[in-house]
């Protein structure tokens, strides 16, 4: 980045800045504006909506959760309600990365090689997740990828990452993407999992099973051949202590391997912003501790989405709409506050309940300590 | 490695683009990132490990693991995974960790 010799330029003020454009902050925004706040939504990326624009799979839940409904059809609705309902009351700054947070509030950003300064009254944080990382021989070779990267290449600007993949990682996100690779004509050799059984829904797993893709539980990588790309993979057996079973080795014939086991949340911004956090293992890591109104200990900062705890893209958008709803709130805009709390709070325990979202409830009670958290 | 069939999704790519990587001519698209556009054309190294300079590529996609940190248009560092290729670009593979540049 080029630094000007005056320095720090462009000072903007707004009300509340989101950061982030995925399903959490355009909700977060399209809610707060709504409410009649003055919102500035940045996001480093030059296409809004986050993951969303590489999700080809239908939603499940109801109606108002976009069920039935692709990912990537869901951001142009929001962004669309964004313009027109905000009016100039919204601005929309992409290619923009917010570089820090200081104590009086401010955000630190850069767009077009410039530092800028913005002073919001109120943050929302909805900066997401990153791709986890697994240890293993040659894991650096270019041809591993993230699962999030390998969407992004062949849903959003419709190439191939290559010709043959080894998926990592039998949850939602393995499937989801395998069966995506599939529909782009990239062949998918098998998908490993080192947990006894299948992590993701049995919904995806079936049509897995039916494109003829083996899914191998109790299997890890043992290294990634290659010496300037992926050529190759060693997967072997693991016993019921997760040991490789010697003698099990099998090499597969990949140029690409795509990690699909788990993400960690974003929570740089709000390290540094010095909002108190707690480990839990069942919500990603280290996630800000919030309460139901999605307010972390620091009372301007809110949260939401992935980096609050990693759960999914409806969720993330009800997170938003709460984030919003009490960021606009605390700034006086508080009309229909009692209907609009009661309802997004039915829609997410609506969503958290039954056995797919008993991880989240139990990671939401390790946060809360007894307290209520949203 | 351009996908041309898609049960789902209609590719609209935007006009043609012209840039260099390492001097050599590569035609991307408008509205794609470098990154999309190199991957595209075959290029996997993106850039190398700075003690022992094994290769790196595309890994995380959302500006975040900074393995694909380039040169463009002179400036070191340039997260070229969320950054749009413009007609024109000059991409170099970076040496090290690269360099600042002076404001004219």
């Amino acid at each position: 980045m080029r630094c000007s010799r005056e320095g720090v330029s462009l000072l903007r003020k707004t009300e509340i800045a989101v950061v982030g454009g995925g399903p959490a902050g355009l909700s977060a925004a399209l809610t707060a504006v709504r409410q009649g706040a003055n919102v500035t939504l940045v996001d480093r990326d030059p296409i809004l909506g986050g993951q969303l624009v590489k999700q080809t799979h239908m939603f499940f839940g109801s109606k108002r959760q976009y069920a039935a409904i692709r990912g990537i059809d869901i951001p142009a609705e929001l962004i669309a309600a964004l313009e027109k309902e905000g009016g100039d009351r919204i601005n929309m700054l992409l290619d923009t990365t917010v570089l820090g947070y200081y104590d009086d509030g401010s955000l630190l950003i850069e767009k077009d090689e410039q530092a800028r300064v913005l002073y919001p009254e109120r943050v929302i944080f909805a900066t997401g997740a990153a791709e986890k990382m697994l240890p293993f021989p040659g894991n650096d070779l270019p041809g591993v990828y993230g699962a999030g990267a390998v969407q992004t290449l062949m849903n959003v600007y419709g190439i191939k990452p290559g010709n043959r993949v080894l998926m990592i990682g039998a949850g939602n996100i393995g499937l989801i993407v395998s069966y995506q690779l599939v529909q782009a004509g990239v062949e998918v050799a098998a998908i490993i999992e080192g947990a006894p059984k299948i992590g993701g829904y049995l919904v995806h797993a079936s049509k897995i099973r039916r494109a003829g893709i083996p899914i191998l539980t109790s299997h890890t990588i043992v290294e990634a051949k290659g010496a300037e790309s992926v050529e190759g993979a060693v997967i072997c057996k693991l016993d019921e202590n997760w040991n490789s079973i010697p003698g099990t080795e099998q090499t597969l014939d990949v140029d690409v391997i795509c990690l699909a086991v788990g993400l960690s949340p974003l929570t740089e911004l709000v390290w540094q912003a010095c909002c108190e956090q707690v480990y839990v293992p069942e919500l990603g890591g280290y996630v800000p501790k919030r309460n139901e109104r999605m307010q972390t200990s620091l009372p301007n900062i809110y949260v939401a989405g992935d980096v609050a705890g990693i759960e999914e893209a409806s969720s993330a958008m009800i997170c938003g709409k709460i984030a919003g709803l009490y960021a606009a709130d605390d700034l006086g805009y508080s009309n229909n506050m009692e209907q609009l709390s009661a309802e997004f709070n039915r829609e997410l325990n609506e969503l958290r309940a039954g056995e797919a979202g008993a991880k989240i409830r139990q990671g939401l009670e390790k946060l809360s300590g007894g307290g209520r958290v949203c | 490695m351009r996908i041309t069939e898609h049960p789902i999704i209609e590719f609209r790519r935007g006009n043609p683009v012209s840039f260099t990587f390492d001097g050599n001519p590569v035609t991307g698209y408008e509205g794609e990132t470098i990154a999309a556009a190199l991957h595209a054309a075959g290029v996997r190294v993106l850039s190398h490990s700075y003690k022992h300079k094994r290769p790196r590529g595309f890994f995380c996609a959302i500006g975040n693991c900074s393995s694909c940190l380039m040169k463009v248009n002179g400036v070191s560092n340039v997260r070229i995974c969320i950054t749009p290729v413009k007609e024109g670009d000059l991409v170099e593979m970076q040496q090290g960790r690269g360099e600042l540049v002076a404001q004219d």
